[in-house]
């Protein structure tokens, strides 16, 4: 790939590189932005837990901020910064320019008007029934939806004009992943068959899939470009990867059922869901099996290379928390953690420990390509270990604390116990919720630094070739 | 473009099938799902309370299903497909950070202590993390006529002035209240659907047989009573026994607690009371009947924790006294 790339790179002239520059760094700043402000909001959250009658006026009270954390993070932050991954990688890995720089433009004035609109209406109180990660009123979901049709558009067209023969799998997935989000975003939104349960079953399926059908594609088709870029090398197996493509589109979307085990939903449905959610385990393990051989024999230059130290993380975050996924299904372990915390620190290990571990990654290995402009070596690395450890502290302290929870109800103690149980672990959390913070503080420096600023001393992202250099 | 078409095209039109089959088609059947028996739509007043509850985020930390595990059981029978048919948007929840909701308006039926609990949720039970929601209530000089005011314990009241609820939290409160659970025939506390799962007790402990009773005997288990307590009377009661002032009478050298006698203290605990005197002071207050949800020997235990806890000391009842006084309806 590498070889075809720079073959054609001649067809595309020095102004399309500065324009895909731009739009690769305008997503960056935005979602940026979004982190910065959902995680603020995260953070008080997790304060409030500790002090509940902080700040609990009627817009900063913990109902009305815990969706705008959530939903900010998820299409702020999130879907904003792996859109403009995947226009950069669509564009490289084709060999062309964007298909419309416009339509880009359009896509990000849209998805961040959702953004905007959706906060300020769950600030108001217009939270469409507290249905998770679907709260923002309908019409704002449309303009969602609108931003999703156009960034559709956009990718398809720029694969379309691609200079090679083949489509690079990074293009299967982050194309797939709108697509299919598009259609997530229209089944959730029409209303004739949510009624009652049928809105649950609607809420389960939708819960999973636009985590598991949206950040996840787009996450894995960074993936598959950035590591073989970083490290100058093909990924490990180009049919290992295709085969994971397609049994993660037949597993995942079957496995939504599991986030109401023991509800009234039929029980099949249920079950359905736990036999997939095992099922998973082919398309996690084979896809991580992938990326980490294709880091084979080169482990040592990650002690080189942050970005693929971030990626590295979000891979392994990848697989541990899909695992885990895997395991809290049954209903074994459903009747110990099912709504205790424990959910909330494995969602912070899916969401955080990959989804965004590997947006960080793709962005420092790839907008210093587009900018040619780097961070400092400092930064990244502050970045980096306060990120890391601050996501462990948070993950094993609600983890520990939800199973606690799970025990206490277990063994029929007193409701209160189980709330006043988890006093120290929400202080824990807290304080890993902090570190994370901070390191956003200093991303968003970073980010800066690759976009506007002067540029930093961390060097190039690509390794140089160890064994060449030996040689 | 074939080839893009083949993979994008295919991709989407697999995803669609899986989605119809997943999701759209079972939802379509479940929609129709018809009300369970005694399961009523909201009241305009009530709707209104539960749009103020989604505004406000409790379903992030409060669920509405019950499930059939034993560990359930506390919050009520397990919920069926009937409960829901008219709760759109579907309020069941993932988190349980607090109790859950399902049947809230039958063991918190007092609206005194929803809106005392709404006001600062620590005024009634001091460990609670939830945030208050004194933005739902207005401090008043004198209060209007045909308003209450809230009797919020002093410690918790603002300095001047009367609490009242603004109509927010009335219609808060009267979802809340309107959350019951139907009884449904032949669909038993948990323990009809026991044994779904390894982790969980296989079936449910029956409900205590009073082994002992016949013989006279019984047996008083001091923790458990204090735990039954903690659980089912220490939000109204207080752990301390003294109550709410105004709002809830206090069992600490209550006369009818206090009583050799233990009738009236067996029998309240079974039936619930409503707009009694005690002491010259009137509690308008709706204390829950407790007959359904605990056996005998809970029974026993409680009130036996009571009349010997915080000074109190009467003579221990039996789980052959409650038994009694159960037989003689209510």
């Amino acid at each position: 790939m590498q070889a075809t790339v720079t073959a054609q790179h001649s067809a595309v002239s020095a102004d399309d590189d500065r324009a895909l520059a731009t739009v690769f760094s305008a997503y960056t700043v935005s979602a940026t932005c979004w982190l910065l402000f959902a995680t603020a909001a995260g953070l008080l959250l997790a304060f409030k837990f500790g002090a509940p009658d902080f700040w609990a006026a009627k817009y900063l009270t913990f109902g009305r901020l815990r969706p705008v954390h959530t939903n900010d993070t998820f299409y702020g932050w999130a879907s904003i910064g792996l859109v403009g991954l995947a226009y950069y990688v669509a564009a490289r890995s084709c060999g062309t320019k964007l298909y419309s720089i416009r339509l880009a433009w359009i896509g990000l004035a849209l998805f961040n008007l959702a953004a905007i609109a959706g906060t300020i209406a769950l600030e108001l109180g217009y939270n469409w029934g507290d249905l998770e990660y679907r709260e923002w009123p309908w019409p704002i979901r449309l303009v969602f939806l609108a931003a999703l049709l156009v960034t559709g558009w956009n990718l398809i067209g720029t694969v379309a004009r691609r200079t090679t023969e083949d489509i690079y799998l990074s293009n299967w997935y982050t194309v797939c992943g709108v697509l299919w989000t598009c259609v997530i975003a229209i089944v959730a939104t029409l209303p004739w068959y949510q009624r009652g349960l049928g809105q649950v079953a609607i809420s389960g399926f939708y819960m999973h899939n636009a985590v598991g059908m949206w950040f996840t594609p787009l996450a894995l088709g960074v993936f598959y470009y950035a590591i073989p870029k970083i490290l100058s090398r093909p990924i490990y197996s180009y049919a290992l990867g295709v085969f994971a493509f397609w049994t993660n589109l037949l597993f995942y979307p079957l496995l939504g059922g599991h986030h109401f085990l023991f509800s009234p939903l039929p029980w099949w449905l249920q079950t359905t869901a736990i036999v997939f959610s095992v099922a998973m385990l082919v398309p996690v393990w084979g896809g991580s099996a992938n990326y980490l051989l294709t880091m084979r024999g080169r482990y040592r230059d990650m002690t080189h290379s942050y970005p693929l130290m971030f990626i590295f993380v979000a891979v392994i975050g990848y697989l541990f928390g899909s695992s885990q996924g895997t395991v809290e299904a049954f209903r074994s372990m459903q009747a110990i953690w099912h709504l205790t915390n424990f959910t909330v620190g494995h969602s912070h290990l899916t969401m955080y420990g990959f989804v965004t571990f590997a947006v960080w990654g793709g962005i420092y290995a790839l907008l210093p390509l587009a900018t040619h402009k780097s961070p400092g070596r400092l930064g990244i690395a502050l970045h980096f270990w306060m990120a890391l450890v601050g996501s462990f502290i948070y993950v094993i302290a609600l983890s520990i604390g939800g199973t606690i929870q799970g025990l206490d109800w277990l063994h029929q103690r007193p409701f209160i116990q189980s709330v006043t149980d988890m006093a120290p672990y929400w202080v824990w959390r807290g304080a890993g919720g902090l570190l994370m913070f901070l390191s956003h503080l200093v991303f968003a420096w970073n980010v800066w630094r690759m976009t506007s600023g002067q540029t930093g001393n961390a060097g190039s992202p690509i390794l140089a070739h160890t064994e060449g250099a030996a040689a | 473009m074939k080839r893009l078409l083949r993979i994008a095209g295919g991709a989407l039109l697999v995803y669609l099938v899986i989605v119809m089959a997943i999701a759209v088609l079972p939802a379509i059947d479940l929609s129709k799902t018809p009300p369970g028996p005694g399961v009523k739509p909201l009241t305009a007043l009530q709707a209104e309370g539960s749009a103020v509850y989604a505004a406000n985020g409790c379903a992030y930390c409060h669920t509405q299903q019950v499930r059939p595990l034993a560990e359930d059981k506390v919050f009520g029978r397990p919920s069926a497909p009937g409960d829901f048919a008219y709760q759109t948007p579907e309020l069941l929840g993932s988190e349980r950070t607090g109790p859950d909701l399902s049947n809230i308006g039958s063991s918190k039926p007092s609206d005194v202590w929803q809106y005392i609990h709404l006001f600062d949720p620590r005024a009634v039970v001091p460990e609670s993390v939830m945030p208050n929601f004194r933005f739902l209530f207005q401090v008043v000089a004198t209060v209007p006529p045909g308003e209450t005011a809230v009797p919020v314990p002093a410690a918790f009241a603002p300095k001047q002035g009367k609490v009242i609820p603004t109509r927010q939290a009335k219609a808060l409160v009267a979802y809340l209240l309107s959350l019951k659970q139907t009884p449904i025939p032949g669909y038993a506390m948990n323990g009809g659907m026991g044994g779904i799962t390894s982790a969980a007790p296989a079936a449910a402990p029956a409900p205590a047989p009073a082994p002992t009773a016949a013989a006279g005997g019984y047996s008083y288990d001091a923790a458990k009573g204090q735990s039954l307590f903690m659980a089912n009377c220490a939000a109204c009661h207080q752990a301390t026994g003294e109550g709410v002032p105004g709002a809830f009478p206090p069992l600490k050298g209550n006369a009818a607690v206090d009583a050799d006698d233990p009738t009236l203290h067996i029998h309240t605990v079974l039936r619930g009371a409503h707009g009694i005197t005690i002491d010259g002071v009137a509690y308008s207050s709706v204390m829950p009947p407790f007959a359904d949800q605990l056996s005998d020997a809970d029974i026993a235990n409680i009130v036996n924790y009571e009349r010997s806890a915080w000074g109190n000391h009467a003579r221990p009842a039996t789980t052959a006294d409650v038994a009694a006084v159960r037989a003689k309806g209510p």
